[in-house]
């Protein structure tokens, strides 16, 4: 098994030096001078750009700049970001818990829906149930995130006002009541993230489940007289989440996709709301750094779910 | 000998050609016959619009701001009083042409990776689905907004705000989508390449250029098709994503997103404004997905239905 969990993350390293390459060339490639704002910006003197570009390595070669790029990248040294006055690695870890959470949080409510939700439909195969829940599926992941929030705004904060629709950071007030606006805030970002990966997931459950239904064993086990709750619950699910780890970890993209866009609208201050204000601001330096955390939160889920899939599945690991 | 008979008469089947025994298995799936009719009256729309309604759509109307619909301004008016149905004509001309050339795009570009994956025996194929899988990993929204960050202005200045906008868009949204057309393709090809037919064709001496366009590929293309289909429908949301996030077209180009980017904050004096466009968006994907599903019982041979 550690063997597995090693090649697994020797595996993880070119795939990480593979995306930071991608970053770096796309920077490389982009016209135009990432520093030419400071150029125009008076508040930041002439021998402070110079400095930046002596230190950024800005007139070596290539291959040298990537190396210098990658090896700071590693010491933690992501630059400073001028407009928000301070190192990038502080402001981005400062943004990351709550996109963590926020993502946390809906892919747990995508897993309470999908899971049952697929499993009864499989166990049922297009029965009434089957074919609503297929048919909810497909319009769920057709609907936009951006267009399930703004109705989700529309209906219960501006129609029913239940809901606040703008996430606050400083809330005011203490004890109980702090946690209960605070939950109260999170409902609809989460709701439109998570049903939104619970559409997908449910189809990917229901599948995975159809497909180890119809193995001997499962009919071996009703045919010991195992009733149809425990099959279904102890010999048919235990197998069928397996692929279920690998197709979530392959969704995590998505997901991210998914968070940048209801961070921007319930102003959720996190990194991908970060991302979009640094584009508009012309912040460069916590651009490329934003999209490298994506990227390395990518690499980091798909890691996880593989040693998740060699421990569920022993073979794997053997291989 | 009269079982015989009657043997071979149920066994014969009606044949029909490929294209009408695919629209046979495509109508019995019910909704992608809706969808379909839906999409094809949502194109119409756009592209005959402009010809009956017209009105301008930079026509501005101070006197008439915010206004729910009405007979003059069927689905009402945004905050400069200009016609919500004229941009959405207009928008939507756009927001499809993105999604049929992104997919035309990651198509080309799946189809050709796949290809050569599938083909190679050695050091390429490895290469290839290597790179395939790290494309995958990558976080495609954020490299999305990133490339557009980094190339707008240059695009802009050489095809002009729309022309260059466009370009990149579907560049970008296309070259980032090609990778499971191109484990697809290659999926296909790694079986077919061994198959007896192909055998045949390469014993008969057809040089390896002919044995793949002429009798591996088209044999290929259904998933193909299938997964083009659904690479409209994620280049439509894509498109839709960049511009509500205010990264995509200019103000002046009325998208579907664009135009709900831009009646986000007045949601609640104006909540049509936001919903038409909304769900333009919604019905061109979901008719999309649709017809992707009814495809795929449609082009699968070995499905009986």
């Amino acid at each position: 098994m550690s063997q597995y969990i090693l090649r697994r993350l020797l595996i993880a390293i070119p795939s990480l030096l593979g995306i930071s390459l991608i970053l770096f060339i796309v920077l490389a490639l982009a016209p135009g001078d990432p520093f030419s704002e400071l150029a125009t910006n008076p508040n930041v003197p002439p021998e402070v750009r110079e400095a930046l570009r002596a230190k950024f390595g800005l007139d070596d070669p290539i291959y040298l700049r990537y190396v210098h790029w990658l090896v700071a990248m590693v010491h933690g040294d992501w630059g400073f970001s001028f407009v928000s006055r301070m190192n990038v690695d502080t402001l981005i870890l400062q943004r990351l818990s709550t996109t963590l959470y926020v993502i946390g949080s809906a892919q747990l409510l995508a897993l309470m829906i999908a899971i049952p939700v697929g499993v009864y439909a499989a166990t049922r195969p297009y029965s009434i149930f089957d074919q609503v829940a297929n048919t909810l599926a497909f319009i769920g992941f057709s609907l936009p995130t951006f267009f399930t929030g703004i109705l989700f705004i529309l209906i219960f904060s501006v129609k029913l006002d239940w809901l606040p629709f703008v996430y606050s950071t400083d809330i005011k007030a203490t004890g109980i009541h702090w946690i209960g606006e605070q939950i109260r805030q999170t409902i609809m970002p989460v709701m439109v993230l998570g049903l939104f990966q619970a559409a997908s997931m449910t189809r990917f459950v229901r599948s995975a489940m159809l497909d180890v239904i119809r193995l001997d064993y499962v009919t071996t086990a009703r045919a010991k007289g195992i009733g149809q709750r425990r099959v279904i619950i102890k010999h048919v699910m235990r197998n069928a989440m397996i692929p279920v780890v690998t197709l979530i970890a392959l969704q995590v993209p998505a997901v991210f996709g998914g968070a940048i866009v209801t961070e921007q609208i319930f102003r959720i201050p996190g990194i991908g709301s970060l991302l979009i204000s640094s584009i508009l601001a012309n912040d460069t330096p916590v651009v490329m750094a934003v999209t490298f955390v994506f990227a390395c939160l990518v690499v980091l889920f798909n890691l996880i779910a593989d040693v998740l899939y060699g421990w569920l599945d022993p073979r794997i690991s053997l291989r | 000998m009269a079982g015989l008979t009657l043997a071979s008469r149920s066994a014969e089947r009606r044949t029909y050609s490929p294209l009408r025994e695919t629209w046979r298995r495509y109508r019995r799936h019910k909704l992608a016959v809706v969808s379909a009719v839906l999409l094809l009256v949502l194109v119409a729309a756009v592209v005959l619009g402009p010809f009956l309604w017209r009105v301008g759509i930079n026509e501005i109307d101070f006197t008439a701001r915010l206004e729910g619909p009405s007979l003059a301004h069927p689905l009402g008016t945004d905050d400069l009083g200009q016609d919500i149905l004229a941009r959405m004509i207009s928008g939507g001309r756009i927001s499809l042409a993105v999604g049929l050339a992104a997919m035309v795009v990651s198509v080309l570009v799946g189809t050709l990776i796949g290809a050569l994956a599938g083909m190679s025996r050695g050091a390429l194929g490895h290469f290839l689905m290597w790179l395939t899988d790290l494309f995958l990993a990558l976080p495609q929204l954020p490299l999305l907004l990133l490339l557009i960050y980094l190339f707008r202005d240059e695009l802009k200045a050489a095809f002009g705000p729309e022309g260059g906008i466009f370009i990149l868009i579907v560049v970008v949204i296309g070259g980032l989508r090609w990778m499971p057309v191109a484990r697809l393709v290659r999926a296909q090809f790694l079986s077919l390449r061994e198959k007896e037919f192909v055998e045949a064709a390469r014993a008969l001496g057809a040089s390896r250029a002919r044995q793949v366009i002429r009798h591996i590929l088209p044999n290929a293309l259904g998933p193909v098709i299938i997964a083009g289909t659904i690479d409209v429908a994620a280049a439509i949301i894509a498109e839709s994503t960049l511009s509500f996030l205010g990264l995509g077209f200019p103000p002046d180009t009325p998208t579907w997103g664009r135009l709900l980017f831009d009646a986000k904050d007045y949601l609640d004096i104006a909540a049509h404004w936001a919903l038409f466009p909304g769900a333009a968006i919604f019905i061109a994907v979901v008719a999309v997905n649709f017809i992707g599903d009814g495809l795929r019982d449609a082009l699968d041979a070995r499905r009986v239905i």
